[in-house]
């Protein structure tokens, strides 16, 4: 066990001395800056407004929170990506792998500890960056959003599940030949959401189905929806239709898929990783 | 294979007596990999530390293990910077040192020398005499067939996977030794004489040429020529090169 500790720590080394996660800390820095910045003129415009409401003040604001945790989705979705996108395959056509897997650790080890080890980096780059956004909702703006620990859980999800796949396609192709797989499953993922979401509002269950077969495919943006939806409020989803917001909203039986798609897909790449040449 | 890199399409192997997959036995094994890659964003004293690790020694033998192995490749002063600034042969140092920390039993080293000036080939043959005289086996895998020649004490000829023929170079040297002998006035039957120790003897210019299978014979030899009253100026036995063996060894191979 203490041989996987290893790898899980200089897996997440590697990502903090390669600058890895402090740029994506400083993109998402900036993000922040900007949505303070619009938090703040907006808070301030309908304070002054007379016209509107409160209770849809506060939905207004509500929603362009909703803007803000999708951006960060997005950018924790291409993080996870393009940093995990090289770890197998690139150490394997460089032949780094040689010095490590010679040694005495199994491969399940090896694979299982850079996983946990890009883990443990995505759930810190998800809890600063999605807090971030929320303080700056509640303290710019004054709302919280609902169910907000279960949608940064549900977007952390999202994003194990993107890594995993990443890490099972590394052991089978090259490097760009894995980005291109994993962001190309993703945008099916995405477009079948979005033909999910317009056959809901046109009451179409054929094009809802073929939303659902992509998430079948991928669960990665329903598991997004259902997150989003979690943290929309009550008026929030009798109203809206963005793609920050949720009309129709995957199931609880689409979370535990996609769990287990994880564990799946996870169990695979291990197998593939184990009995493949190096 | 035996590092369990590549899976065998068929048969066993073992590695000092346990099956080549055991992850156990590879605490006792080192390797040193032809295309030595490592964590370029690890400094010297880190990947040593990192290897030495994963080879299961603990905090305190690390302590003492890491700034020994660095000064044994002569990395002392490279110790905190990173990688990703050395040269090809400063990296062959610190790769040989990561393969040696946890002082294995068994090391394979491919190609150690290959992007080294002489002076690190040479602390490189030292290492590897060390290694030996600590009882380990080193396999050499080399191209420079004279650096083996300096280094091994046994020669493997491996051709298409296959061990084609073994040589010990220092217990039992094999082969024909060819002697070159630079001699004063000599009458013919004196060199007749000396075909009961070797076949064909020329004589020619006052350079006597010749061929033996034995050392012992070169004494004999001598002794001929001195007892005969011949003037001796030159006395050159010549050795068939490892290279030299390689080459007749490949051609006699039938599928070359």
């Amino acid at each position: 066990m203490n041989q996987l500790w290893i790898i899980t720590r200089v897996t997440f080394l590697e990502a903090a001395r390669r600058k890895i996660l402090w740029t994506a800390m400083l993109a998402a820095a900036a993000f922040l800056a900007l949505f303070g910045t619009g938090m703040h003129y907006q808070t301030k415009d309908l304070l002054t407004s007379r016209d509107i409401p409160p209770v849809l003040r506060y939905q207004i604001l509500l929603t362009m929170l909703q803007v803000g945790l999708y951006a960060i989705d997005m950018l924790a979705v291409v993080m996870t990506v393009l940093t995990s996108v090289d770890t197998i395959s690139g150490e394997i056509a460089s032949s780094t792998i040689h010095a490590m897997a010679t040694k005495p650790i199994a491969r399940w080890q090896l694979l299982l500890g850079k996983w946990l080890g890009f883990a443990a980096m995505i759930a810190a780059y998800i809890a600063l960056t999605f807090g971030g956004v929320i303080a700056v909702g509640y303290f710019i703006g004054g709302v919280v959003p609902h169910g907000a620990l279960q949608g940064a859980l549900l977007v952390y999800l999202e994003c194990l599940v993107l890594l995993t796949t990443t890490f099972f396609f590394g052991t089978w192709f090259s490097t760009l030949t894995n980005g291109v797989i994993v962001l190309g499953l993703h945008g099916l993922a995405f477009i079948g959401g979005w033909l999910e979401q317009i056959g809901s509002v046109t009451k179409s269950p054929r094009l809802v189905m073929v939303g659902i077969l992509s998430s079948v495919i991928m669960p990665s943006e329903g598991i997004w929806r259902r997150a989003s939806y979690v943290m929309q409020s009550a008026i929030g989803r009798s109203l809206d239709f963005s793609p920050f917001t949720t009309r129709s909203a995957p199931s609880v039986t689409m979370v535990a898929y996609a769990a287990t798609y994880l564990l799946v897909v996870l169990a695979l790449a291990l197998y593939r990783f184990q009995h493949r040449d190096l | 294979m035996l590092l369990g890199l590549v899976q065998p399409t068929g048969g066993d192997a073992k590695i000092l007596g346990c099956p080549y997959s055991s992850v156990e036995v590879r605490r006792k094994v080192g390797f040193l990999p032809e295309d030595f890659r490592f964590y370029d964003w690890l400094t010297a004293s880190e990947l040593l530390d990192l290897h030495g690790r994963l080879s299961g020694l603990t905090a305190g033998e690390l302590k003492v293990r890491v700034p020994a192995y660095l000064e044994l490749v002569g990395l002392s002063a490279q110790r905190d910077l990173r990688l990703r600034g050395f040269s090809k042969g400063m990296l062959q140092r610190i790769g040989l040192a990561q393969a040696l920390i946890h002082e294995p039993e068994l090391i394979f080293l491919d190609e150690p020398t290959s992007g080294l000036d002489p002076m690190g080939r040479h602390l490189v043959r030292d290492i590897i005499r060390q290694q030996r005289a600590r009882g380990a086996t080193v396999f050499l895998n080399s191209h420079l067939l004279s650096e083996v020649e300096i280094t091994c004490d046994t020669v493997v000829f491996i051709k298409q996977g296959e061990v084609i023929a073994t040589r010990d170079l220092h217990s039992s040297p094999e082969g024909e030794i060819h002697i070159a002998i630079r001699v004063g006035p000599v009458a013919p039957e004196t060199v007749a004489g000396l075909s009961q120790w070797a076949s064909s003897v020329q004589l020619a210019h006052n350079r006597i040429t010749l061929s033996t299978k034995s050392m012992d014979a070169l004494p004999e030899i001598l002794r001929h020529l001195v007892g005969a009253h011949v003037d001796v100026y030159e006395f050159t036995p010549q050795r068939l090169s490892l290279e030299d063996s390689f080459l007749n060894i490949m051609g006699e191979d039938p599928s070359s």
